[in-house]
């Protein structure tokens, strides 16, 4: 038993069938473009392509981490475009860029304590609760310039320091905001998978009454993940901004749903408890690259729009009809 | 040709591991009420499912109204044959009204509408019937009080043209007035030639209504009779009538200092006023019948329900425990009754689940999980248990019930606790897993560790705690030392429904 080979060890993790599921997935992807159009795999594209991920990926882990509490979060989309806003205006209004980060971040977490409250004190049934914050917020956007989009932040040394370190900056090949993104993964991976927190997240998943009993503090851990999630999203806001150099009262437009997409496909199950956030960068990749190559394949708008839901649908089908199917062998 | 409205004859269940009904059989004449009696888990339920259609019976024969019935019954056809069945948990559509409820799936409509004034009508005459002339069809089912929802239930049943009537503790849930109520109608429909087989522990009130008896235990048909034939002392030893075998190893321990006081606990409509007292080195027993409010007191002193009053003092200090995570920092912990529902995360792996409670000790300041010390503790947990798995990393929910109880037991054996509480630990696992489980409340015992066990099976509540205290409707109706007493004594407290009727 102890003498597993490392494949073994990896087979052994729960959950990551649906995971390495999805990493095939974006590997046939990326193969079928490819011989669609040679240019998709040229690094120029594969490097922007990873960048335009970023914003997938980062709403993707906040709602990952939601979901495998057992509930969702349908402010991202609105925390994404407030914080794309409250920063772009500050800054054009001339406030140090540095604090305006610090008044957008504090903004933005203080809508994950809200939603942590309604949902873990109050017990509002989270697609309420969070459909109320999500109003809010997307009200609270268009308020902070008084209904108009910002203009260009502008070139001051510090300004352009923020564009380069969300966006367009570069360490080698690789942009900035791909290594923000991923440094931000890292961190939540390792809260999810090696502390106590991360078992606590899972457990009330899992089964809420269970974890109560066994001394898990249901109100903080909820309000721990609607942070994480309102915390993700504030990145996302400010790649946003920083890739256009404004803000944009519609930035973030159902990206609660780009999120539930990149954690469904990635293995998260949205009745929560299980999943890994290793699944969600291949589930936000899925996303991305079908939009990337589909654009590069000249395929119009509209029909885009269509083949990816019905990708989308596609993909979670098959897991859960390969899980159903698990059950079923149990049941006997 | 018979004059029977249900006879069943060689009954024979069997559950995965277990022999559920074994040879049992039953007879109910029309117009008669026939109590169905034994302890709980002696197969009454199983019993009534076959007889309702959920389960499918391995072999035995069915005869309802002298027909025989040839092969597997389902709930459709059993309520075809005209059987229905009244649960202890009402099944009704709380935000519909009492017409919508009884019509409920064969509603009557005309030209595309439902025709609610007839459906009313046909409801109003029906509840007439039954002599209940004060309820309006109209009336939202959630607003009515319990009693009243079971009339609407027969009513509904009735009304489907049910002519055996199973009913399963319908008393449980019911005030003393709402009981007399009941027991009104259940003569209505004596008259009526209907067959009812009436399920219930409160063996006071069978004198009221009951015509005769079937007595099981163990899943084997004891005996049956006239009720009049029987005396109430009777009835008990045949419920309970099984030798007690000495297959629970109890150690003698002397018993030390006093851990935990409980006084004037107050919670809820189950626990009112109870007060007790757990001693080192001794197992202190809960008795009682399904719904005395044992589970309840424990809940309420873990933390895990709200109390309304009461004081907890655990080694000479008073304490306050108003959430488990506050429980099990003092040293009180509970090892819940349903494992599915409350004791295991089934999706995760059993790692997760023993490392659970105990991350506290697990983890370094910033909240990391150090693995050597969950490796360890789930290392103990699975020596002293044996349990049998894969490997930690498996989901608990694939695991069997034994081992699963056995992963709920041993989340609670990683850290020095003052009061260990085992709410039915043993339920629905083998003879051999609860052994071992009977060895770790032993070994817990002699650490100097309070038990406290509820169970209501009675020869392991007799076999292996010290001291058993019986509780009945939310209170403590007596207390007994189980190497003096009789499982009769038991259940005679255990039943005394009148002397706390407040």
């Amino acid at each position: 038993m102890k003498k597993q080979n490392p494949f073994q060890k990896l087979m052994a993790i729960p959950g990551i069938q649906s995971v390495l599921t999805a990493y095939i997935g974006v590997i046939v992807l990326m193969i079928i473009f490819t011989v669609m159009n040679p240019n998709f795999a040229s690094k120029t594209n594969l490097m922007s392509l990873a960048r335009s991920i970023c914003p997938y990926l980062l709403v993707g882990i906040g709602q990952g981490i939601v979901c495998i509490t057992g509930n969702i979060d349908l402010s991202i989309g609105s925390v994404l475009g407030m914080s794309a806003m409250i920063s772009a205006t500050l800054i054009c209004n001339g406030v140090n860029p540095i604090v305006a980060l610090i008044v957008d971040i504090a903004a933005c977490l203080a809508i994950g304590v809200i939603n942590g409250i309604l949902v873990g004190k109050f017990k509002l049934p989270p697609f309420i609760g969070t459909l109320g914050t999500m109003t809010i917020c997307r009200g609270l956007a268009e308020i902070v310039n008084g209904n108009y989009n910002t203009g260009d932040i502008g070139t001051a040394p510090l300004a352009t320091a923020i564009r380069n370190l969300f966006c367009y900056g570069k360490i080698g090949v690789i942009y900035n905001g791909v290594i923000v993104t991923l440094v931000i993964w890292f961190c939540f991976n390792f809260i999810m998978s090696y502390t106590k927190t991360g078992r606590h997240i899972y457990a009330i998943g899992s089964n809420v009454d269970a974890a109560r009993l066994s001394g898990v503090d249901v109100f903080k851990t909820t309000t721990i993940a609607y942070l994480i999630s309102a915390f993700c999203s504030c990145v996302a806001g400010l790649v946003v901004m920083a890739a256009a150099g404004m803000g944009s009262m519609q930035a973030g437009l159902s990206y609660e749903m780009y999120g539930v997409a990149a954690a469904v496909i990635g293995g998260i199950s949205t009745l929560g408890g299980t999943g890994l956030l290793v699944g969600v960068i291949a589930g936000a990749s899925v996303w991305g690259i079908l939009q990337n190559g589909l654009t590069l394949a000249n395929v119009p708008a509209a029909l885009r729009n269509i083949i990816i839901g019905c990708i989308v649908v596609a993909c979670v089908l098959l897991d859960i009809m390969r899980r159903s199917g698990v059950k079923f062998k149990k049941k006997k | 040709m018979s004059e029977y409205a249900v006879s069943m004859e060689h009954i024979t269940k069997t559950f995965p591991g277990v022999k559920a009904l074994d040879d049992v059989k039953l007879h109910v004449k029309p117009g008669e009420v026939m109590a169905l009696l034994g302890e709980n888990g002696a197969g009454k339920s199983t019993l009534m499912k076959i007889l309702s259609g959920v389960y499918t019976r391995d072999s035995g024969d069915i005869e309802v109204f002298g027909k025989e019935v040839k092969g597997d019954l389902n709930t459709k056809q059993a309520q075809d044959l005209g059987i229905a069945i009244i649960h202890q948990e009402l099944n009704m559509c709380q935000h519909l009204t009492v017409a919508n409820n009884m019509f409920l799936g064969r509603e009557i409509v005309k030209g595309g509408r439902l025709d609610t004034k007839e459906m009313n009508r046909q409801a109003a005459e029906q509840l007439a019937k039954l002599g209940i002339t004060d309820l309006d069809p109209n009336a939202t089912v959630g607003d009515l009080p319990v009693g009243r929802q079971q009339m609407v239930e027969i009513a509904k049943a009735l009304l489907i043209n049910a002519k055996i009537l199973i009913m399963d503790e319908p008393s449980s849930s019911l005030s003393n007035a709402e009981i007399t109520e009941m027991f009104r109608i259940v003569h209505e429909l004596k008259n009526m030639g209907t067959a009812i087989v009436y399920i219930s522990h409160r063996l006071q009130e069978l004198h009221h209504i009951v015509d005769s008896v079937t007595i099981m235990r163990d899943g084997k048909y004891i005996t049956e009779g006239r009720f009049e034939d029987f005396t109430m002392e009777q009835i008990i030893a045949n419920m309970v009538g099984r030798e007690i075998t000495n297959q629970f190893p109890r150690d003698d321990v002397p018993r030390g200092k006093k851990i935990l006081t409980v006084e004037y606990l107050n919670a809820g409509r189950m626990v009112r006023d109870v007060s007790f007292d757990v001693y080192e080195g001794e197992v202190l027993g809960f008795s009682g019948l399904v719904g005395a409010g044992r589970t309840e007191t424990m809940r309420a002193i873990f933390g895990a329900d709200p109390k309304e009053t009461g004081e907890i003092v655990l080694d000479g200090k008073p304490i306050s425990i108003n959430s488990p995570g506050q429980a099990i920092r003092q040293g009180v912990v509970l090892a819940p009754e349903d494992r599915k529902k409350e004791g295991l995360c089934t999706k995760l792996s059993i790692r997760s689940n023993i490392a659970l409670p105990n991350l506290d000790t697990i983890c370094n300041i910033i909240g990391k999980i150090n693995k050597k010390i969950e490796n360890a503790i789930i290392e103990r947990g699975k020596n002293s248990l044996t349990i049998k798995m894969a490997g930690p990393e498996i989901e608990a929910g694939s695991l069997s019930g034994g081992n699963q109880q056995k992963v709920v037991v041993a989340k609670w054996l990683a850290r020095d606790s003052r009061v260990v509480i085992f709410d039915e630990p043993t339920r629905g696992i083998d003879v051999a897993a609860k052994v071992e489980i009977y060895q770790i409340i032993n070994d817990l015992k002699k650490k100097g560790i309070g038990v406290i066990i509820v169970s209501s099976e009675m020869p392991e509540v007799m076999g292996i705690s010290d001291r058993i205290i019986v509780m009945c409707n939310g209170k403590i109706t007596g207390e007994a030392d189980p190497r003096h007493t009789s499982e009769e004594e038991i259940m005679t407290y255990a039943t005394q429904f009148g002397a706390n009727a407040s």
